[in-house]
């Protein structure tokens, strides 16, 4: 019997401690949360492992319901469109009151922020409130920081294809490891592997420099222009648009190749795949690919080798190796 | 070389000299936590008292989160699926009623094997319906709340305004919808 009860009361704990967790979660969430504060969070997540993961529960689901604002957007004005659209009426309508609210409200926009991420072989389109676009290619993250000042984000690994409506009043920045890409204009993508960063612009113009640092000078990028940096390097090249669309054939769920090296093709599926190309033969590394094909079809693509160059292709669970 | 500092993780405490504990919260947020709607699918089926289900679950993860501790199971699934099956069976024991369908295998359910799955868009779509069939469930004035704070990105004290109560009360509303929404995103019934 003493087993029951105490049963019953582990019962009733867990949906308390969830409870719990999830009060926390919003005062974590509110904009005079300070350092006392989360120190007394701190306290509380220490105390016992059932406070950590009902909290990480919640946390968590709370971060990626933030998927809700991004797909929600483009159905319905939210934000300063519907501000707008208030003042409008209001202004027609001769409400200074109401007016005087929106102005209010105005002056008191919060600073947004946003963590996206995409599987491999994953793609995602977040609108921003100013009607900017930002598309995310696989296995990608991508935090946004929106605040009255700047508008700014990390590309903390992956690739991203970038419609930005340009204010300078308002500046567009992208953060990418050692470098950053300052949005002068309308269309750029940014890929940003682990020791290499392009940036190539479709229109309009974009800065590249070194976080600022004044020793290396800022790139400015016109249409067709292309940048890859390293840690130690920065190269420009310049494109044609028609390449530069190629590159960007990840937006239909394509790959375009032009005498691409049949180990650079292989690397490119196996960013979008879980199942990897493994080139198990050096001589046939330089064997060039061209066409458009399915990025997450790697059958298909073997398959083709097998055809055309007479390449064997033996499976080993997720991997494809592919030999003379 | 990439500059990381992961804003929504920072709320977790980093206390000196236990590095792991960081370690350890991503992997049960990664590994452990998508696996929620199939653990308690497994509970469910296999407890007579299904409303025992959540706080199961709570303490499956309190278990797991406490071995992770220690040392972090490679791979994630069967090891939470193990824990849960032995969990289920010393409660069995300790009311005596131990019978053989109490405790089904989950190996034979098919849930416990560390397998792909479906893809992860379909996945990633699903979750998406989950969120919002969480969000249209909720009472009328919490989801006004929730909407406003997390689809407009308002602060409290204009969406206290608008909807004319006070923060305090904005609050409330808040952390019941958060509540709800971490259940409704694993698809757990959330009436009560």
């Amino acid at each position: 019997m003493s087993d029951n009860q105490e049963q019953q009361q582990s019962v009733s704990a867990a949906k308390d401690v969830r409870v719990q967790a999830s009060r926390w979660r919003e005062r974590r969430d509110r904009e005079d949360f300070g350092s006392a504060d989360q120190a007394e969070l701190d306290a509380w997540l220490a105390q016992s492992p059932d406070n950590m993961v009902a909290y990480l529960r919640v946390d968590d689901a709370w971060s990626r319901a933030d998927r809700l604002g991004a797909l929600r957007r483009p159905t319905r004005p939210v934000g300063p469109e519907r501000r707008v659209l208030i003042a409008r009426i209001a202004a027609a309508l001769g409400l200074a009151a109401v007016l005087g609210v929106v102005a209010y409200s105005e002056m008191d926009t919060p600073v947004r922020e946003h963590t996206y991420a995409t599987a491999i072989g994953n793609r995602e389109q977040i609108r921003l409130a100013d009607g900017s676009e930002i598309e995310l290619n696989t296995d990608t993250t991508l935090r946004t920081r929106i605040t009255p000042q700047e508008r700014r984000v990390w590309l903390d690994k992956g690739e991203a294809y970038f419609n930005i409506r340009h204010d300078a009043a308002h500046p567009f920045i992208v953060m990418a490891g050692t470098h950053r890409v300052t949005d002068l204009g309308t269309k750029f993508f940014v890929r940003h592997d682990s020791d290499r960063l392009e940036v190539a612009v479709m229109e309009g113009k974009a800065q590249v420099d070194a976080n600022g640092k004044t020793d290396v000078k800022p790139a400015v990028l016109l249409p067709g222009d292309v940048v890859v940096a390293t840690a130690s390097s920065i190269l420009e090249t310049k494109k044609s648009v028609q390449d530069l669309s190629d590159k960007l054939g990840w937006r239909q769920g394509m790959l375009v190749f032009h005498h691409t090296a049949l180990a650079d093709a292989a690397a490119e599926f196996n960013r979008y795949n879980r199942e990897k190309i493994v080139i198990g033969d050096s001589a046939i590394a330089r064997l060039t690919i061209n066409g458009t094909f399915p990025s997450r079809n790697v059958g298909d693509f073997t398959h083709l080798t097998q055809e055309v160059f007479g390449l064997h292709v033996e499976k080993q669970g997720d991997i494809a190796v592919l030999s003379r | 070389m990439a500059e990381t500092p992961d804003k929504n993780r920072e709320a977790l405490p980093q206390p000196a000299g236990s590095a792991g504990v960081s370690a350890v919260n991503d992997w049960f947020v990664r590994e452990v936590l998508p696996l929620e709607s199939a653990l308690m699918q497994f509970l469910r089926r296999s407890w007579r008292n299904r409303g025992d289900a959540e706080d199961l679950c709570h303490d499956v993860y309190v278990k797991v989160y406490e071995a992770a501790s220690r040392e972090i199971p490679d791979p994630a699934k069967p090891f939470v699926f193990a824990v849960a099956r032995n969990l289920l069976i010393n409660r069995s024991r300790r009311e005596q009623i131990v019978s053989i369908d109490t405790v089904a295998d989950p190996d034979t359910l098919g849930i416990a094997r560390d397998e792909p799955g479906p893809d992860r868009a379909a996945i990633a779509k699903q979750e998406l319906h989950r969120l919002q069939a969480a969000l249209d469930r909720l009472p009328p004035r919490c989801r006004e709340a929730v909407v406003l704070r997390k689809i407009e990105g308002l602060p409290r004290r204009e969406i206290a305004q608008r909807m004319g109560i006070s923060e305090a009360t904005v609050a409330e509303h808040l952390a019941a919808g958060m509540y709800a929404l971490a259940d409704g995103i694993h698809e757990n019934e959330s009436g009560r």
